[in-house]
């Protein structure tokens, strides 16, 4: 650190003078947060949802949670026995075929073809019970993935690619040796390769063991009159035929159970679209839908920070016109005859209004998103949790792209010295895209280009939930799920406030001003 | 009137800005339209895409130029203290503002029938390859006919309307980035606002207030039935916050000293 009169402490501390005393900035830092947590709020007062059984309505079931905390889809057929310490099953798949229900071409005539969806999924799996959300790991045939190995619903890893037929089975193997499950397939019933290990941690001395099927509902999108998009979720389900099966390990002895794990009732009682199992000698014919996977219908935890695209656009005109009123009034020539040293003069001031967005941000956010999640929680409406450091990371991140976008538009304004010009530049780099990708007409693709070239980037920062792999889902920027990783898009950002700095230096080093 | 709209085309014409941003307004709007028509796909007939609304999306980007121009023509006057020179040779202030708004929706609707025609034009040769053939039931993209015409000519004038709204803001606010702040903020931030409520009736109501959604309305031509409010109406919420800025900037004027 330099003492003296022109050290860099003493700069921050002069232009942090200039920007607290006047007052329509620091009312506007003040308004920025403030419309984090008004919006943010009012919003989640304003939403409500219900669900109806008959004629009567009732909150919304909220969805089981996986060993992670994870909100999880859990609904298969699940033919088991009882297994205490370590086993194994094996199994061969001789072929799969199933039903999908298309979008009716004559309204209210189900429109029913033949067929499996990409991720149908069937083979064995170890769960530690039959209730839904217990730990489990499963090796499966699926219907274009080939074989994988998946466990505790996110995890996902992936065998020999192709699908199954009688001239072509597959034979699949799950050994469990205390908490370790290892997953092998082969194609002859000899030869084995290995797909993948799994440690569940935790998973109890006596587990469920056997075969399972299961059916993901197709996705159809529907384009939104109001601006976005919503996915509708048809029907589907599978048949698949396994033999050759043997239990090894201590079991309650050839005791087939049959769960139809997640099954929803309808309003007589009876079971809506059961699975089932057809028994013929070694042959066993199971009938599933539904998936086991991570939940990706619900809401997310940052839509309660939509408030932050109002912040950023009074925090991008207060840091456009901290730096042009000095020209406009001429105080630059004071400013820079103080300091004949002048891109540190234009250090300093990022660092204020960096600092002066983040902080007040950062208090309305972390305020402003538990507050939400329960509120609307109360009105019905069930968020995906997270961890606390993903959420911490949404807070610090929304706060943290209101600091850099601040600092952009800065160097813009010092870029071109005039504040209208800068203000568009800003606003059309930063808020037009994101607008443009997530609330307009345009295709998914160009939006995510938007998304990965634009300084819009960083709004990636506040996405809480990732997009899985083995999951359909509408995994498009108007959906919240952005094509950069959270910290890449953020990266992206800083780029640009960097660059935009480096040239406004060259600029104020060159000019006279 | 004519004086005053002569002395406001002398500093319209002599300024630096307002060229530039024409032509940029004119070039980022076709470049849009033809951007979005090369990007979406109609890969079969019944693929529900709207055609005209695609070809026209460039009015999207282009109006945030638009605001500019009406921003930096108003605030320049301001920031130069030129306004107290135009206001003693004009002691009539509202003149003064009926002359620069006729005069700036003048050059918005010249500049917004090339950039419609442009994007017209640049869809029509486009859309086919991006799967928009009769085949799909898609026919050339054409002025002759009436949706698309309405749709065409109903973009120019919310060009217009945007740049109509941006003189009362900025001559009710002064300063150019406030006043282009709050033009932006209140184009862009309906549609992200109307995503985040979940609450259907609100979201309704924000469409129908939000200048962007309901103005562009008018460019939508096949699912009319479809949208909470019809052309010509989504146009006339645009035209109440054109005409409520311009009041609330006319009376400032006449109340404040310059």
């Amino acid at each position: 650190m330099t003492g003296g009169r022109d050290g860099f402490p003493q700069l921050v501390r002069a232009e942090w003078t200039k920007l607290r005393t006047v007052r329509g900035w620091v009312a506007g830092l003040v308004a920025a947060a403030l419309a984090i947590v008004l919006f943010g709020l009012l919003s989640a007062t304003a939403s409500h949802s219900s669900c109806s059984e008959g004629p009567v309505e009732v909150p919304c079931p909220t969805p089981p949670l996986g060993p992670g905390g994870v909100a999880v889809e859990d609904r298969f057929y699940f033919v088991s026995q009882e297994l205490d310490g370590d086993g194994a099953i094996t199994a061969r798949v001789t072929s799969m075929s199933g039903q999908i229900r298309l979008p009716d071409v004559t309204p209210g005539v189900r429109n029913v073809v033949p067929g499996v969806v990409p991720w149908a999924k069937a083979g064995v799996m170890v769960k530690a019970g039959a209730e839904q959300g217990a730990s489990y790991a499963a090796v499966m045939v699926t219907g274009d993935h080939g074989v994988r190995m998946q466990h505790d619903f996110t995890e996902d890893v992936a065998g020999s690619p192709g699908g199954v037929s009688p001239a072509e089975p597959r034979w699949l193997r799950l050994t469990r040796a205390g908490d370790t499950l290892t997953g092998e397939e082969s194609r002859d019933g000899k030869r084995w390769t290995g797909v993948g290990t799994a440690h569940l941690a935790g998973l109890p001395a006596r587990v469920r063991i056997g075969l399972f099927a299961a059916s993901p509902g197709d996705v159809t999108l529907v384009r939104n009159t109001l601006g976005g998009s919503a996915s509708a979720s048809r029907f589907t389900e599978m048949t698949a035929v396994m033999d050759e099966v043997a239990v090894r390990g201590a079991t309650a002895g050839g005791d087939w159970r049959r769960d139809d794990v997640g099954v929803s009732l309808k309003l007589d009682g009876t079971p809506h679209h059961p699975g089932g199992l057809v028994r013929n000698g070694g042959t066993f014919t199971v009938t599933g839908t539904g998936d086991i996977a991570p939940d990706s219908h619900q809401g997310t935890v940052e839509r309660t920070l939509a408030g932050a695209l109002v912040a950023l656009i009074v925090v991008i005109v207060v840091a456009v016109l901290f730096v042009t009123a000095e020209y406009r009034r001429g105080l630059i020539r004071t400013t820079l005859l103080a300091t004949p040293r002048r891109g540190r003069v234009l250090a300093a001031k990022a660092v204020v209004v960096g600092v002066a967005t983040f902080v007040p941000a950062l208090v309305a956010a972390a305020v402003t998103l538990p507050i939400g999640r329960d509120v609307l929680s109360g009105n019905g409406i069930f968020t995906l949790p997270v961890g606390t450091l993903t959420e911490l990371r949404v807070i610090a991140g929304v706060a943290g792209l209101l600091a850099v976008a601040a600092v952009f538009a800065l160097a813009l304004g010092a870029l071109f010295r005039r504040s209208a010009t800068a203000l568009i530049v800003a606003i059309v780099a930063l808020v037009v895209p994101y607008v443009l990708a997530t609330a307009s007409i345009l295709p998914d693709e160009a939006a995510r280009w938007l998304l990965r070239l634009t300084p819009a980037a960083g709004f990636a920062i506040q996405q809480s939930v990732p997009a899985y792999e083995q999951v359909i889902s509408h995994y498009a920027p108007a959906s919240g799920y952005f094509p950069l990783p959270p910290w890449g898009g953020f990266a992206v950002t800083c780029a640009y406030a960097a660059l935009a700095l480096g040239l406004a230096v060259r600029r104020l080093n060159r000019e006279d001003v | 009137m004519r004086r005053e709209l002569r002395a406001e085309w002398t500093k319209l014409r002599t300024a630096s800005g307002p060229g530039p941003l024409l032509l940029g307004a004119v070039v980022l709007t076709v470049l849009g339209s033809a951007l979005a028509a090369w990007a979406i796909r109609c890969p079969a007939a019944g693929c529900g895409e709207d055609a005209t609304r695609t070809g026209l999306f460039g009015v999207h980007l282009g109006q945030g130029l638009i605001a500019l121009l009406a921003v930096v023509a108003v605030c320049g006057e301001y920031g130069t203290g030129m306004i107290r020179t135009s206001l003693t040779a004009t002691p009539r202030r509202i003149t003064l503002l009926v002359a620069k708004a006729g005069l700036l929706a003048g050059l918005t609707a010249a500049a917004g029938a090339v950039a419609v025609l442009g994007s017209v034009l640049a869809a029509r040769i486009l859309l086919p390859g991006s799967g928009f053939t009769p085949e799909h039931g898609y026919p050339p993209l054409s002025l002759t006919d009436g949706p698309t015409l309405r749709a065409a000519a109903g973009s120019v004038l919310y060009l217009v309307l945007v740049a109509l709204l941006s003189v009362g803001v900025a001559t009710a606010v002064r300063d150019s980035a406030v006043a282009a702040g709050t033009v932006l903020g209140l184009l862009h931030l309906f549609p992200a606002v109307i995503l985040m409520v979940r609450d259907e009736d609100l979201q309704l109501l924000l469409w129908r207030l939000s200048p962007v959604n309901a103005g562009l309305a008018v460019q939508a031509t096949t699912s009319l039935p479809a949208m909470p409010i019809g052309p010509w109406a989504g146009l006339g919420v645009v035209a109440g916050w054109a005409a409520a800025a311009l009041t609330t900037g006319a009376l400032l004027l006449r109340r404040r000293d310059a």
